[in-house]
């Protein structure tokens, strides 16, 4: 539909001449000044709001928490906290590179710097909120079996790698890039894996997910996402340290932060 | 304007349409459908109240062999011929296939339909009219048309993303009786929920094109054909608060009433539907559409005093902390919204988009580390983004006009690049 294709072209672009107006309105100020005033290399924090990275990334607690605990409401934001910084930093550069294509986050990152989006990992990696209890129901015994296979064992007959063999014996992620799988709900792990399987969700290449999403069929998605979602997670879960053994598969994710 | 236009709200705001996704099932039993004549009889009322002919047939076409395009943003898709076809169409169906169908969206081979077949309705239809509906299909003469494929662009056409979406937006479930309510009103209930499949278009849609359910009933535009279907909550600018159920019961039966007149996509659903069904169904559908409730909100399109009380009072709720009350912001960090060109300039849409997505401003030289805004789009309605941004278009000295939900609704989907 070309039209419409342009219409929505058109529609972007008025977005980004206006919303830069607006969201510059500060900044114009600053450059009114600057034919007497030398600009300053950061804005100078207001008395009312402080320069913290805390009161900067604000806007992010709206669906990952103040603690980015993850999850408001009944949609499926993600826990961060926690996470490994390296893991958060990609998926942040995922994003505005459109790797991964969610759009309330790419409107966030877009405009973005490496260095920001690198402090905004950081912050969230180090942050350590309890845990939430598991969500009920419980899924069927047969799901809670495969699921529970997939994640300790993998399915040979599938070439499918255990969870536990890179996300951690415990699966609270591994230092520097791979991200915890418990303390999760299970619709977003379960749109992940899908996403993945169908090329919406990518990571850097090569795409070790992607491969492993490949070779789940449905059920299995939702019986691993299903299975991950029911466990209790250790509280104050640390992601294990680096593995000295070669990972199952190559991830790009995992080697870009070597 | 065609019935199936209208359904393609299905179409455009979804990941969705009709096609499928691998899953595992299929038939292994068979079911043999009915041939009585009752059973028949009443399966072809029940697909009437279902209108089905609407979106499987083409313009001009032979009735329910399918073929309708149904034109959206992301592609088009054709609906598929439902005649007993044994090579193109439901020849080979059992009456077990066909529930599965209905009831858990599920084509005969397993594949995940998309919900521009309104299954997330159908799903509440019993199984003895499921089986009567299929009698019905079953008596048609069967018409050779084969099923064209979907054109849906990447990554529309990526069925496998139905297993995400279900798991978040489907339910399979029968309707259940609310024992406090009058057998009237349930059976009202059951057909305005189910077959009628009226929150289709009358509920608006969250990013994914899923029925918002804190929002039910409280209007939708139609994307494509940009009608706006009304609320139908007891709201009483702008839905059914100040209607008898004798006028909503003659709308639909007649498509006039004492009120006005059915337009637009309604006029082919009357046409095609409601006109064929019993006063006593209609009575009752009209009964359960008078009882859906006014929503905490005020009117879609009301008076601008309206408008601007429940902006001010969303406006203290989410924006104040940053904003401030006087709407001037804070110097560097929270733009002015006071005074802001870019806030009241003739379209509204890019205060409607900062408030629905939110953002940050670059990293600059000078600004590394800005400060950011929040997505409200998934905590306010067309409804409230419409009031808040009309309050800080016409606050402080600020000369904008008012803004309709129609406005907010259509500024959603609207592509990153």
């Amino acid at each position: 539909m070309p039209s419409y294709r342009r219409s929505y072209l058109g529609l972007l672009g008025i977005l980004l001449t206006a919303s830069s107006g607006l969201l510059h309105a500060g900044e114009n100020q600053v450059e009114g000044k600057s034919a007497t005033t030398p600009v300053t290399m950061e804005p100078l924090a207001s008395a009312v709001v402080p320069d913290t990275i805390e009161a900067r990334v604000a806007a992010c607690a709206a669906c990952h928490g103040k603690h980015g605990e993850g999850i408001r409401k009944n949609e499926y934001f993600p826990r961060l906290a926690g996470k490994p910084a390296d893991y958060l930093y990609n998926q942040l550069q995922n994003f505005r590179a459109g790797r991964r294509t969610a759009p309330q986050m790419v409107y966030m990152v877009k405009y973005l710097s490496d260095s920001y989006l690198k402090e905004i990992a950081q912050y969230y990696a180090a942050m350590n909120p309890p845990y939430p209890p598991p969500l009920n129901p419980a899924p069927s015994p047969a799901a809670l079996t495969r699921g529970e296979a997939l994640a300790n064992k993998g399915d040979q007959s599938k070439q499918i790698p255990a969870c536990t063999s890179c996300h951690g014996t415990a699966l609270t992620g591994m230092q520097p890039a791979i991200p915890g799988v418990v303390g999760l709900y299970s619709d977003y792990i379960a749109q992940q894996l899908s996403a993945w399987r169908s090329g919406q969700r990518k990571s850097k290449s090569p795409d070790c997910m992607a491969l492993i999403a490949s070779r789940l069929e449905p059920t299995d998605i939702a019986a691993v996402a299903g299975w991950l979602a029911f466990q209790t997670a250790p509280q104050h879960a640390q992601p294990a340290a680096p593995s000295k053994q070669k990972l199952p598969l190559d991830c790009g994710s995992v080697a870009q932060s070597n | 304007m065609n019935k199936a236009r209208y359904l393609l709200a299905l179409a455009c705001l979804a990941v969705t349409l009709a096609g499928c996704g691998k899953q595992s099932s299929g038939s292994t039993e068979s079911k043999q459908h009915s041939t009585k004549a009752e059973d028949v009889a009443r399966g072809e009322y029940l697909a009437q109240a279902g209108d089905c002919v609407a979106c499987h047939t083409a313009r001009g076409g032979e009735p329910f062999a399918g073929g309708f395009a149904l034109a959206s943003p992301f592609g088009t898709i054709y609906s598929p011929n439902i005649t007993p076809d044994n090579d193109t169409g439901i020849g080979k169906w059992t009456a077990d296939d066909f529930w599965r169908a209905l009831h858990e969206g599920k084509s005969k081979d397993g594949t995940l339909l998309y919900p521009a077949f309104p299954f997330t309705n159908y799903t509440k239809v019993t199984r003895e009219d499921a089986d009567a509906i299929f009698a019905y299909l079953k008596s048609l003469k069967p018409v050779s048309q084969l099923n064209r494929e979907n054109e849906l662009r990447f990554p529309y056409n990526q069925r496998e993303l139905l297993t995400g979406w279900r798991t978040l937006y489907f339910k399979a479930g029968e309707y259940q009786n609310d024992p406090k309510q009058s057998a009237e009103w349930n059976r009202g209930a059951y057909l305005v929920e189910g077959l009628g499949h009226c929150s289709a278009c009358h509920t608006s849609r969250n990013l994914l094109g899923a029925e918002r359910t804190d929002d039910q009933y409280s209007g939708g535009l139609i994307p494509v054909q940009n009608w706006f279907a009304p609320s139908l909550t007891s709201n009483k600018e702008t839905g059914l608060g100040d209607w008898d159920v004798r006028d909503i019961a003659d709308l639909l039966k007649t498509g006039v009433s004492s009120r006005g007149a059915v337009y637009g996509p309604m006029a082919e659903v009357v046409q095609h539907s409601l006109q064929h069904l019993t006063d006593q169904d209609i009575n009752a559908m009209a009964v359960y559409l008078k009882s859906v409730p006014r929503k905490d909100q005020a009117p879609e399109i009301v008076q601008v005093e309206a408008l601007m009380r429940q902006g001010a009072s969303l406006y203290e709720t989410y924006c104040t902390d940053c904003h401030r009350a006087d709407g001037e912001g804070v110097a560097h960090i929270y733009p002015t919204l006071a005074n802001n060109q870019s806030i009241t300039m003739e379209t509204s849409v890019n205060p409607i988009r900062m408030v629905l997505n939110g953002g940050f401003p670059p990293s600059t030289a000078t600004n590394p580390r800005p400060y950011g805004m929040p997505p409200f789009a998934h905590e306010l309605s067309d409804q409230q983004v419409a009031a808040v941004v009309t309050y800080i278009r016409k606050s402080w000295n600020n000369q904008g006009s008012a803004v309709t939900p129609a406005e907010v609704s259509a500024a959603r989907g609207v592509p990153i690049d």
